[in-house]
């Protein structure tokens, strides 16, 4: 726990009244969340209620957009990662992330894996990165598939493998959280159920942030359930109260399917 | 609110009704239509393509081809010749071209003087005597020998084998002709009508000449119809003097073009006639007995011709034994004259006349006699520009792109720069040529004071016609189109590739050099080959910076005065030589073959790396 003390909680990520503004347009407004380390948080919502513009906040992913501006503060291991000293680019090396759509890089599976060690000097020789490249892909639960072929282009993988290729690589950095913007939108229900075994394991090791489309999927995996709409987090729970019994009357209509 | 309703459901009658088939054919017909067009279009566009390989390759062909003289040359130098020739200083050589004219002298079996025997020595190149004098100098054994040896035939002398001035028609042999001596001439008497074909020539010559006279006639009958009005206006005086005299030449040109014009058509009509030939008539010459008469007078049963090889005997020639050959294009339009022709003739029934490919007009410098010129030196040139153009456009032109499309904050000052990116290609290349002069080359005077005397002249002393100069105004040029083609593949890898890499926590240098460029690598080359390619073509720039000199030595280095593929052209297009027409053809050839190749490696990257995301 951090020295300074100024943690009161657990929490590994700690964002306290954020706003996040496009242009003139505010995308987040007045958003605190505490995301628990060795749990998953599920972020749940309509379309376009923000939700995944929170979660780039969390490795400044936003940074890359010019428009793009925030407010408040967001506390990793108490400290604020928007804070002058931070660099963006270790923080990311701390906080990985998955994205909607596979995007491995147009290189064989082992130099996917192997990219972020690379850059960051993970490993002090071959066999090294020899060892982190399969662990990862091991944890990836892609491995016994892969090992075969790892000289062969990773965009030649299923959906799922591709996914689970994007799972190992952000793994094989080392991270302490693991962001996954709805990674399994684009695949099918087996590579679903797949990927979804995969982020229970992850939990036993990483804080898990998953941003879903899907209310079954967020009750399956997560420990804990934020409810987004229009910018504002409307409720933020224990995932089982959030499906059994919400606070908030606009929770229940989302979670009945009766809008989004 | 008065707003008619309409039953849309019963709109889908519309579609069965009896003018919805006429309709539905007219939109048939537009669509018929607008394919037509198209394939017109571009049968047009193909038939122009076609047209303009067809001439360059015809062209081209022609100088595929070299004529040689095979002569026996005796190798007896002088103590002065041989001097030069066999010492250490390859350079140095004699003008072997006393032993060449004693050897075609021969050849031409001629008894002729000095004087007259310069167009004998003309139907050679002017340079043997040194190209024999460099075979001697490689082997000083042959010195004193005879040696075979195959001369160069002057350009006219070429394009004459060649067929390009026409050719020595066979008018035939028929029945049986006599020749006897006359005084200073020899007297053919033929049967009638063995001429025809000459003297319809002949006929439709003079006809065209009645013609051309009548014509002459006529203008100055209207001058003297106008001038006889404008006098009877004017009262006595100087004026009316001079007009009078005026009317006088008038009439006096008039009545002579029609005495002209009459005598032609006389010709022109009277199957007795006999004609005289003159130097702007075709030449007709017999050949009989070994020997080559020139016929001077014809008439239906009685020729009249001088002597130019002399047969072994006079007297009656048979049928097979003799022939007629006409040459339609007049002796006085022609840089060959009959003598020359005749020689030509000789030779070839001699065996002499050998031919070789043409590999000369790859391998050999630029000269100032068609028959030398070669594009070597100008390969060279372009060789040496096209790498100073590369190396510093392809990559400024990367880094810009990189800069633009992945650093740069978009805003105004961004957004003025790439517009004018965008402008600077549109920019004629001439001004790019005008700015290098100024930059590169002269310096720049503010308020009468120089700022810098050239930039290039931190090189070397006289930058001008310098492939250095050439490849920076030719990098200049091409920066905007690599830039534009490179921002456009850069913008084209995808922005789920950048993101994967920054969330993996690399920097935007390690993403755009590690995973952006590699992947825009094969469109930026794509991009950069054509870049390239246009700038192989360019010609006025090069022009502007002086690079359209005449060099014949190759450049050694970008720093060496040179010469460039398309000046070369542009220069040989404009030397009067008949030669150069087909010389220039072949340069084009070998340009477009460089530019078809480039553009083919583009192609050909595109193809093999193209990726579809």
């Amino acid at each position: 726990m951090d020295a300074g003390g100024l943690m009161q909680t657990s929490a590994k990520i700690s964002a306290n009244n954020v706003n996040v503004y496009y242009g003139e347009t505010q995308a987040i407004k007045q958003v605190s969340v505490d995301i628990e380390p060795n749990s998953v948080t599920a972020f749940i919502g309509p379309s376009g209620c923000g939700k995944s513009t929170f979660l780039r906040c969390l490795n400044r992913m936003n940074d890359t957009i010019d428009i793009c501006r925030i407010e408040g503060e967001i506390l990793m291991d108490g400290k604020d990662i928007y804070h002058r000293d931070v660099d963006p680019v270790q923080l990311r090396a701390r906080v990985g992330m998955v994205f909607q759509k596979p995007n491995p890089f147009p290189k064989s599976i082992f130099d996917n894996v192997a990219y972020g060690p690379r850059i960051h000097g993970l490993a002090a020789n071959k066999a090294e990165l020899d060892s982190i490249v399969e662990q990862s892909l091991r944890r990836a639960a892609l491995w016994e598939e892969a090992k075969d072929r790892l000289d062969e282009p990773g965009t030649g993988l299923s959906g799922g493998q591709q996914q689970r290729l994007c799972i190992a690589r952000a793994i094989a950095t080392a991270p302490e959280v693991l962001l996954m913007d709805e990674p399994c939108s684009a695949l099918d229900p087996i590579a679903t159920a797949q990927i979804e075994e995969l982020i229970d394991e992850l939990r036993q090791t990483y804080a898990v942030v998953i941003v879903t489309h899907s209310m079954q999927q967020a009750a399956r995996v997560s420990q804990k359930t934020a409810f987004f709409h229009l910018g504002l987090l409307l409720e933020y729970d224990e995932t089982t109260t959030i499906f059994t019994n919400p606070s908030h009357e606009k929770t229940q209509h989302y979670i009945t399917g009766r809008f989004g | 609110m008065n707003v008619r309703k309409i039953d849309i459901t019963a709109l889908s009658a519309k579609h069965t009704a009896a003018d919805s088939k006429r309709k539905l054919s007219r939109r048939r017909w537009a669509e018929v239509r607008l394919r037509a067009y198209g394939i017109l279009a571009i049968a047009f566009a193909m038939a122009a393509l076609a047209v303009l390989l067809w001439t360059i390759t015809v062209k081209t062909l022609t100088v595929m081809d070299e004529y040689y003289l095979s002569l026996d040359v005796e190798l007896d130098l002088s103590e002065a010749e041989i001097k030069p020739i066999i010492d250490d200083n390859p350079r140095t050589n004699a003008d072997l071209s006393a032993q060449i004219k004693a050897a075609i002298k021969g050849a031409a079996r001629s008894e002729l003087s000095r004087r007259k025997l310069r167009p004998l020595n003309d139907l050679l190149a002017g340079y043997e005597g040194y190209a024999l004098s460099e075979i001697v100098s490689n082997d000083p054994e042959l010195i004193g020998g005879s040696y075979h040896f195959e001369a160069l035939l002057s350009d006219d002398a070429q394009m004459y084998l060649k067929g390009e001035f026409g050719s020595l028609r066979d008018a035939g042999t028929s029945g049986e002709i006599t020749l006897t001596q006359g005084e200073g001439h020899v007297i053919i008497d033929v049967p009638i009508d063995t001429f025809s074909t000459a003297r319809k020539l002949m006929q439709n010559d003079r006809a065209a000449e009645a013609r051309r006279f009548r014509r002459q006639a006529n203008d100055q009958a209207r001058a003297f119809d106008e001038t006889e009005v404008k006098i009877a206006k004017l009262s006595e005086g100087a004026e009316k003097e001079k007009q009078s005299k005026l009317l006088e030449g008038f009439r006096a040109a008039r009545d002579q073009a029609n005495a002209k014009a009459d005598q032609a058509l006389d010709q022109a009509t009277d199957p007795q006639a006999t004609f005289k030939l003159r130097a702007d008539d075709p030449s007709v010459f017999v050949r009989v007995n070994k020997g080559w008469i020139k016929i001077t007078e014809m008439a239906p049963e009685r020729l009249v011709g001088q002597v130019v090889d002399a047969p072994q005997t006079l007297g009656t020639a048979g049928r097979g034994n003799w022939s007629a050959l006409v040459f339609a294009a007049p002796e006085a339009e022609r840089q060959l004259k009959d003598r020359q022709i005749l020689w030509l003739e000789n030779f070839k029934r001699q065996g002499r006349l050998v031919i070789h490919t043409n590999w000369r007009l790859l391998t050999a410098p630029d000269s100032r006699e068609a028959e030398y010129a070669g594009i070597w030196t100008a390969l060279v040139g372009s060789f040496w520009t096209m790498i100073v153009t590369f190396c510093l456009a392809f990559p400024i032109g990367v880094m810009a792109s990189i800069y633009l499309e992945e650093f740069a904050p978009k805003n105004k000052l961004t957004n003025f720069i790439e517009v004018n990116i965008n402008n600077l290609a549109a920019v004629p290349s001439i001004v790019f040529g005008l700015l290098g002069l100024t930059i590169l080359l002269s310096g720049v005077k503010l308020f009468g004071f120089e700022l810098f005397g050239g930039a290039l002249k931190v090189f070397t002393d006289d930058p001008r016609s310098t492939p250095l100069a050439g490849g920076v105004v030719l990098a200049l040029m091409s920066l905007p189109t690599i830039i534009i083609a490179a921002r456009a593949s850069i913008r084209a890898v995808p922005p789920s590739i950048r993101d994967a890499a920054l969330a993996l926590g690399a920097s935007k240098l390690q993403t755009s050099t590690h995973h952006v460029l590699p992947l825009a690598m094969p469109g930026i080359l794509t991009g950069s080959i054509i870049a390239m390619a246009q700038a192989l073509g360019e010609t006025a720039p090069l022009i502007i910076i002086g690079m359209n000199s005449f060099v014949q030595e190759p450049p050694a280095d970008p720093l060496e005065p040179a010469s460039v593929l398309p000046s070369l052209i542009y220069l040989w297009n404009n030397n009067p030589e008949r030669l150069f027409d087909g010389k220039t053809a072949a340069a084009i050839s070998v340009l477009l073959v460089f530019l078809i190749l480039m553009n083919a490696l583009a192609v050909l990257l595109r193809k093999r790396f193209e990726r579809r995301w």
